[in-house]
Formats: C-alpha cells, sequence, structure tokens
C-alpha cells in the first residue's frame, strides 16, 4: 500500500473524496511525518491539533456530502503568513512571540477551502535570502544529498527553504511560499519540486509580513503542475484590504490544464546564456526546449536587452521598500523590546533593532536606507524604477511574437550551507533568472527537469504574459510529462 | 562608491539600529561592496523613461468613508511588549 505521505494534494483530495481513506488517517501520516523530519529544521512551529482538527472537520464534511475544495489536506504555511493564535515571526527574532489576533487573507482561503494546517516553515529572516542560512532559528537543511556521499548539508534554497525541504521531503503535500525575488521558484529548483509565482496582485499580500510591497507574492509549492494549480486556484483572489489586489475573476487552472502545445510560440532569452554557468544547466534547457517542441510548441528565439540590470535594480528596490516596510519593529507594537536601564526612546529603538536584526537584514535595511536618503534619491532609487520600467518594457516588446519564454530557474544545483554566506553578492546571484519576472509582476513558475552529475535537481523556469499563469502550467506540465521526475531524496533524517 | 566608516554611522542612526565600533570597520567595505555593484545601473540610458509606479495596470479603488471597524483595543494591543491603561508605552518622552 502506498504511504499517505507519498501521495500528492490531488491524490489526497481525491483518496478522501471516494473514501479511499479518511482525512484523520491522512493528517496522522503527515503530523508523523513532520515530528520523525525535525532533523531539517523546516517546521518553526508545528501545530497537529489544528491539522487533525480539520481532518475531523473533513471527514464530517464528507458524511454530510459537503466537501469542499480541499477537504482533508494537510499543508504546511510559511512564516511569513499571520495565522491567528499560531506565532508568526517571519524567520526574526524581532517577532518571536508574535502571535497573530488574526488570519492572512491567503492562509485563510486555504483553511475556509478545508486544508489543515501542520506548522509554520522555516524561512530565510524576513524572506531576505537565498538559503534559508538567514534564519533568527537556525537553517533549514535539504533533503537532498550529493551523490559522492559527502555529508554536506545542503541549503533548500530561499527564502522559501522550509516550505521546499517540508514538500520535497514529504512532511506535507503542499505548502504556501511567497516570491519577491525568487523566493519561490529557486527553492523548487533546489529540491525537486514545482512552485509558481502568480501574477502581481493574483494573490491577496493582506496578513503577509510585507518586504518589498512591489514585488511580494504569495504561491504554492507543491510537488507537481496539477497540485500548484489547485492551491492557486484557492489562494488567489480579490481582496479589498490590499490596494493592489486584481479585482478578476480567478480562472479554472486545473480544469483547462493542458499538456498540447500546438499554436503557442515559446521564446528562448539569449541574454540568460551568461558566463559561469554549469554546462548541465544549459543542457537541461536544451532538453527542456525540444520537449515543448515536442509537445508542439513553436521555439522562437529572442532579445531581452535589459536583463543584466535586473539584478542592480533588484538590490535598490527591493531594500529601499524593505527599509521603509521594516522601520514599524520599533519594540512599541509588538515583538522584542530592549530597553537599557535609562534609555531614551530613540535609543530603545535602535537597541531593539540591533538585538533583533540579523546582519542580513541589517544590511539591506541600511542599503535601502542609503539609496533612499536625501542627496542619493534621485540616482539610485529613481534611476532604478526607471530601468525596472525598461526591464518590464522588454518583456512587453517580446509578448507580440511570443506566449511565454523558457530559462533556467537557477544559475546552480543546490550549494552546500556555508558555501556563499561570506559574499552577499554571490549568494545574491542565486536570483539572476528570477528577478526579471518580478520586477516585471509576471507569473512565473519552476518545474523539475532532471538532476546534474551529483544528482541533485535543476529546474526549468517558465514566465508567462501578465494574467496567463494557464500558459505557465501547460507547458510546465508538458514538461513535467517528459521529464519524468521521480527522483527523491534518499531518506536520512 | 566607497561608504567610509562617519557615512555608515550616518545611516545607521537614519535606520535606527545601533552599530558597535566593530560592526561599523565591517559593513564599510561591505556596503561599498554592494553599493559599487549597483552602480552599474548609472550606465543605462534612460532618457525619456518614467519610473515604474505599478507593474501591472491597477485603480486604486475608492471607499465609502464610514467606520467599519473598532472597539478592538485589546486586539490592538494584545502583542505589546508594555501596554498600560489601553496603550502603548513607550519611555518617557517629554521631562
Amino acid at each position: 500500500m502506498t504511504h499517505h505521505t507519498d501521495l500528492g494534494i490531488a491524490a489526497l483530495r481525491d483518496g478522501v473524496r471516494n473514501g479511499d481513506f479518511s482525512a484523520v488517517e491522512v493528517a496522522r501520516a503527515h503530523i508523523e511525518a513532520v515530528e520523525k523530519g525535525r532533523a531539517l529544521n523546516a517546521f518553526l512551529v508545528e501545530t497537529p491539533d489544528l491539522a487533525m482538527a480539520a481532518a475531523e472537520a473533513a471527514d464530517k464534511d464528507r458524511a454530510a456530502g459537503e466537501l469542499k475544495p480541499l477537504s482533508g489536506v494537510p499543508l504546511g504555511i510559511k512564516d511569513l503568513f499571520a495565522t491567528k493564535g499560531v506565532q508568526t515571526t517571519a524567520g526574526s527574532r524581532i517577532l518571536e512571540g508574535f502571535t497573530p489576533v488574526y488570519e492572512s487573507h491567503v492562509s485563510g482561503r486555504l483553511l475556509a477551502a478545508g486544508a489543515g494546517m501542520l506548522g509554520k516553515l522555516n524561512m530565510d529572516e524576513f524572506a531576505m535570502g537565498s538559503s534559508n542560512e538567514t534564519s533568527g532559528y537556525g537553517a533549514v537543511i535539504s533533503p537532498w544529498r550529493r551523490k559522492d556521499k559527502g555529508n554536506a548539508p545542503l541549503a533548500p534554497g530561499g527564502s522559501s527553504g522550509g516550505s521546499s525541504s517540508a514538500v520535497a521531503a514529504r512532511l506535507c503535500p503542499g505548502a504556501t511560499g511567497t516570491d519577491t525575488g525568487g523566493s519561490i521558484r529557486q527553492p523548487a529548483a533546489f529540491t525537486g519540486i514545482a512552485g509558481i509565482k502568480p501574477t502581481y496582485g493574483r494573490c491577496s499580500r493582506w496578513g503577509i509580513v510585507a518586504f518589498a510591497s512591489s514585488l511580494d507574492q504569495a504561491g504554492p509549492m507543491a510537488r507537481d503542475v496539477r497540485d500548484c494549480a489547485i492551491m492557486l486556484e484557492v489562494m488567489a483572489g480579490f481582496d479589498p484590504k490590499d490596494s493592489t489586489s486584481l479585482d478578476l475573476p480567478v480562472p479554472k487552472w486545473e480544469a483547462s490544464l493542458s499538456a498540447d502545445l500546438r499554436g503557442r510560440k515559446v521564446g528562448i532569452p539569449k541574454e540568460y546564456r551568461i558566463d559561469g554557468v554549469p554546462a548541465e544547466i544549459d543542457s537541461v534547457w536544451q532538453q527542456g526546449i525540444e520537449w515543448l517542441r515536442d509537445a508542439g510548441a513553436e521555439i522562437v528565439n529572442v532579445s531581452l536587452p535589459h536583463t543584466r540590470y535586473a539584478l542592480p535594480t533588484y538590490y535598490i528596490i527591493a531594500p529601499a521598500e524593505a527599509s521603509s516596510n521594516l522601520a514599524r519593529y520599533d519594540g512599541v507594537r509588538y515583538g522584542k523590546r530592549v530597553q537599557p536601564d535609562g534609555a531614551s526612546l530613540n535609543e530603545m529603538y535602535e537597541a531593539t533593532r540591533a538585538a533583533g536584526f540579523g546582519p542580513e537584514v541589517k544590511r539591506r535595511i541600511m542599503i535601502g536606507t542609503y539609496v533612499l536618503s536625501a542627496g542619493f534619491y534621485d540616482a539610485y532609487f529613481n534611476q532604478a524604477q526607471k530601468v525596472r520600467a525598461l526591464i518590464a518594457r522588454d518583456f512587453e516588446q517580446v509578448w507580440g511574437k511570443v506566449d511565454l519564454l523558457l530559462t533556467p530557474t537557477a544559475p546552480s544545483a543546490a550549494f552546500a550551507l556555508g558555501e556563499k554566506s561570506a559574499d552577499p553578492i554571490a549568494m545574491y546571484l542565486n536570483d539572476v533568472f528570477a528577478v526579471p519576472a518580478s520586477l516585471a509582476g509576471l507569473p512565473a513558475m519552476s518545474v523539475p527537469a532532471g538532476l546534474d552529475g551529483q544528482g541533485l535537481p535543476l529546474g526549468l523556469q517558465l514566465i508567462g504574459q501578465p494574467l496567463d499563469e494557464q500558459a505557465v502550467l501547460d507547458a510546465g506540465l508538458a514538461i513535467e510529462q517528459r521529464a519524468g521526475f521521480t527522483h527523491r531524496a534518499e531518506r536520512w533524517w | 562608491m566607497s561608504v567610509d566608516t562617519e557615512t555608515v554611522r550616518h545611516i545607521a542612526r537614519l535606520a535606527r539600529i545601533s552599530v558597535s565600533d566593530s560592526e561599523v570597520e565591517a559593513l564599510a567595505p561591505e556596503l561599498s561592496n554592494i553599493l559599487g555593484w549597483i552602480e552599474q545601473l548609472q550606465a543605462v540610458d534612460v532618457s525619456g523613461i518614467e519610473p515604474m509606479t505599478a507593474v501591472i495596470p491597477n485603480r486604486l479603488r475608492l471607499r465609502e468613508d464610514a467606520v467599519t471597524e473598532g472597539g478592538i483595543t485589546d486586539s490592538v494591543l494584545a502583542n505589546a511588549p508594555v501596554a498600560e491603561h489601553g496603550f502603548f508605552a513607550v519611555p518617557k518622552v517629554i521631562e
């Protein structure tokens, strides 16, 4: 018999619906997997009671013939989502003990759709990182190991590294992620799972701890494309409480899934071929091109001339927005307060923030403060917003010729913990392929495509036109069917 | 762009983060490095380009100017490190 934790979201949903197993059995199996998976450090808080209560409700609903879209499906929730009554820290010590009195819009939609919550997933502090090493609660460890049996613990990617590790290790069939400059796609690629960042505005940001508000988007991370479509359908939707939420109907992405790409044109941007990228990345990209052609797509070479400026643009805009968003952590309204004897209000702010923020968060707040400061605003921030407009225009100009783009997701497979943490810029380069779509607000997805020589997963990225998540999911499905990616991390934890 | 230690102290003050002398020494070259790297944007010709304000065209909505919630002082203060008499409490600011 297949173990419940080997099943994805669609299989669990359908199995509960058909009465093949109960939601309580499913919840119990996953709660046990979460407990046994503690060596991965993926969960910051475990909520077995909530998962069990949702499962009991699902079984009752089934008996009453009132099943909901996600009845019987237990999920992990990234710690960036405010969860009512459950500690929410955004991976930061400054929010230790913060227990929201409200539920984020997106997690609320998932729970209302019948999903259960297994717990809160570890992440880079305030989502600033590409390896999970900036978490205030210790790095998450990837379930994957290199084939040479060197036991170097590998990074699960970031910032949604608790989500990627937990889904890959089968602690949960799906998890929420958030993506500001690649934080869903890069960890998905590193761990051999699928993840999609929808068009900016599809998912409400209300109740998601803000990092860079013009870029932050929630999205699902799961084991395959269909499961991502199922989750995204529930997560997306208009919310009047987020001024950038799009007031549009949510398409039936799952029901419309089709791997038949005849009539679709897929662009291959030449600027994504960059020096220093391993040959294995290039060859999996070439393989992806062949797969899409096999699915009926026409392949077209295109150019996005401002691609090389995307990363430096991002590292002005994201820190600038972060320095403003993170001003709220002042030791007054929530979280940590450090108040040395006789400290003034300003001294309390400074001591609280010095003690509560980790080095990467401080670095980015300082960069953001600098580029927004008097005399530099025009040269840095305004210039970056203009280059951002050019990057978005590059994409608009290719949409006349192609329907979507295929690129690698990340410039390497997973690296070992500690390998890149000494050099911030080397770490930032992880998101070189992910950031352009973020700056332009476009839907983009990573799907597993193969393994490198060390047996580690490599992902391919699909970037679509605004609001055309369907084309992204369809092409993802076409790759998934041809890649036949069934590899999984051998259990050591 | 080279950031000196005095600039680091100034930025830290603006950002309300206290920094030790050794942190200042470490941050100056780090920030210089990152700012030097983003400096390449100055080379992009942006003449005639408006700075981006929204990635997806969207109109800001207006709602009726009416009270829709309130009276939740306890919830608002629930996570405060120090709250007194229905208020957030801070160190004395007026002598």
